[in-house]
């Protein structure tokens, strides 16, 4: 039984660079990355949250969701439309809307144009409308790879042009928040960017339509204070920071460490914030079935 | 010359001129000539030194402990006020304050953010940043203002919305979100005066108004310089500079589009003489009601959507 324990390992030798090279043959030189096993660049992606490292196309199967310990990763709107969304149904609008810099900030626009490059995104929100389902519906999907989903006036105008889209066209309207809050480097019309799109929002309710909101992370400051908490319905992607100050800022203001699990998803359910929390392989589902319920009652009283 | 300099050649004058004072009294020599003078050279003195203001000299005349604040001015200005308390859901916030009252003779409903007068009463009301609570009240007030068709008239100032564990537990986010929402479409006049500091979405949360004042000094933004500087810098001690990029004096906002009037306060700001801003403030909002009132409400609604619709394209 216990001879395997003095089994000599066998290890597999194999000549150094420097033995071969001592040759001083030019072919026979090999470099490091022939001798190492070579991993192509990025093919693997460590899980921020349960430090497991994952094969990338396993997690891109899965939604962007971390096999092992069902870490949702921040998600691309273009990724999230297409989880989502039925395929070759979705209408992007794309409106030509000129970058703002109101407070003459020196880097903003060039740090915009750049980001546009890298994200091939306009900016931090993509809106449109397609079908669900077979449901159709008005999306508006933030992205927080563009500047954090931070809102600024084009972010602010993109929402309210949608959600006055949607009451326009009597349709329902579907929010993916993904955002740091109002865009600083806009100033105060960041700020007037949270009345703005709530109103858009309060006249969307008034036509008796429906607003689900699904929060993602991160979700906080202007947005929370804002569109975010106003839908009808409001889910959650599990385990995303939800909150109206950030940590770092909470920290500061009251010198003390915070309770883990403080703002996540699971905290604002068990507070009563939001209705339920939703994992993203379900979420086209739950979605669907919620459209649906609406879907019916707005033919009974038709 | 920046307002601390102005402030020592101010006080170096003042000196003089009670000395005079003084000694032509007891010598019995008439100098009133010379003092006119002089206090003519004060006065010109103080408004030069008053009317070139940087950003941050603004920013900390706005947080001055001794400017009034909004219960200062509700006294001044309306008459047989009745504070109101609670927001029938969780508790009280003292740093935020709301009622009803007389305008001359229209009932109206006032609330506003309240700051202390002092250390200790700044300890109760929490420097003026209020709780999930506090905002609830408000909304509370306004719904019933709305039901009793009273305008209504906000006060704001505030550093912003408390940043701690129990307004996230009890949901800063969700409570601001719901003012701006219902604020947006209550069916009668709102008027905001923004009388210190106006923070970000804590003080946008009494913002969503037909008409909105900014007393010339106050200050009005998207965080607090300290917080931008921190954000966007990574170091909360270029607050000074923050200030100078944020466009958050009455002038830049005027310039914006985004406030309707900027109210001319005293020299040397509101804290001179609180009587003189508050018939400023009551005469700008006998005015403007008078204006709002007889407008039909749909119409009234209608503008204030389309005033908050048009910022930023």
């Amino acid at each position: 039984m216990l001879s395997g324990f003095f089994k000599k390992t066998k290890y597999i030798n194999m000549p150094l660079e420097s033995n071969r090279t001592q040759k001083k043959d030019p072919e026979a030189m090999v470099t490091i990355e022939e001798i190492c096993p070579s991993i192509p660049d990025g093919m693997w992606k460590k899980c921020s949250k349960c430090g497991q490292i994952l094969y990338k196309e396993d997690i891109e199967n899965q939604g962007q969701v971390c096999i092992d310990c069902n870490h949702h990763f921040r998600m691309s709107a273009s990724d999230r439309i297409q989880l989502m969304v039925d395929p070759e149904t979705f209408e992007s609008w794309e409106e030509e809307l000129i970058l703002q810099n109101p407070l003459e900030d020196p880097i903003y626009l060039e740090k915009l144009k750049k980001l546009q490059q890298t994200t091939q995104l306009h900016e931090a929100i993509v809106t449109g409308k397609g079908q669900i389902g077979g449901h159709e519906v008005v999306l508006g999907v933030m992205d927080s790879h563009f500047l954090m989903g931070s809102m600024g006036t084009i972010v602010g105008e993109k929402l309210t042009c949608a959600i006055e889209k949607a009451t326009e066209s009597k349709l329902p309207i579907l929010i993916f928040t993904a955002s740091g809050g109002a865009r600083m480097q806009e100033g105060i019309f960041s700020l007037m960017q949270m009345a703005k799109t709530s109103a858009a929002l309060g006249r969307h309710h008034e036509a008796g339509l429906l607003s689900i909101i699904v929060l993602t992370d991160p979700t906080t400051g202007g947005v929370t204070a804002s569109f975010a908490m106003l839908g009808d319905i409001i889910l959650a992607e599990p385990g995303a920071l939800i909150g109206f100050a950030g940590p770092r800022v909470i920290r500061q203001t009251i010198n003390q460490e915070l309770p883990t699990g403080f703002q996540t998803s699971e905290f604002l359910l068990e507070h009563g914030f939001i209705d339920r929390i939703v994992a993203r392989k379900k979420m086209k589902e739950v979605v669907t079935n919620i459209l649906a319920l609406h879907e019916e009652g707005k033919n009974e009283s038709s | 010359m920046s307002l601390a300099e102005f402030q020592n050649q101010i006080e170096e004058m003042e000196k003089k001129i009670r000395e005079i004072q003084i000694f032509s009294e007891h010598q019995g020599v008439d100098l009133s000539n010379e003092l006119a003078q002089m206090e003519k050279k004060l006065y010109d003195l103080k408004q030069n030194a008053y009317s070139n203001l940087t950003p941050w000299e603004k920013v900390n005349l706005a947080r001055k402990m001794e400017r009034p604040t909004a219960l200062d001015y509700i006294k001044e200005v309306f008459t047989e006020f009745m504070e109101f308390h609670g927001d029938r859901y969780f508790g009280d916030d003292p740093a935020m304050i709301g009622g009803i009252a007389r305008l001359g003779n229209l009932p109206i409903t006032v609330i506003g953010q309240q700051k202390g007068r002092n250390t200790k009463e700044n300890i109760y009301r929490n420097f003026g940043m209020p709780h999930p609570e506090g905002y609830r009240k408000a909304l509370r007030l306004m719904k019933q203002a709305e039901k009793f068709r009273r305008p209504i008239i906000c006060f704001i100032d505030t550093p912003g919305a408390f940043c701690g564990i129990a307004a996230e537990e009890r949901g800063q986010g969700e409570a601001i979100a719901r003012s701006l929402l219902h604020m947006s479409s209550l069916k009668v006049p709102i008027i905001s005066i923004v009388i210190g500091e106006g923070g970000s979405g804590g003080a946008l949360a009494l913002g969503v108004a037909d008409k909105i004042f900014m007393l010339e000094h106050s200050v009005y933004s998207i965080l607090s310089p300290e917080g931008y500087a921190s954000i966007l810098w990574k170091d909360s001690s270029k607050a000074e500079a923050a200030a100078a990029q944020m466009k958050l004096t009455a002038e830049d906002l005027q310039d914006f589009k985004i406030i309707d009037g900027i109210l001319k306060e005293p020299l040397g700001g509101a804290q001179e003489n609180l009587r003189e801003m508050s018939e400023t403030i009551e005469d700008i909002l006998k005015n403007e009601i008078q204006i709002l009132r007889v407008q039909p409400i749909e119409k009234l609604l209608e503008k204030r959507y389309q005033k908050f619709r048009n910022i930023g394209i």
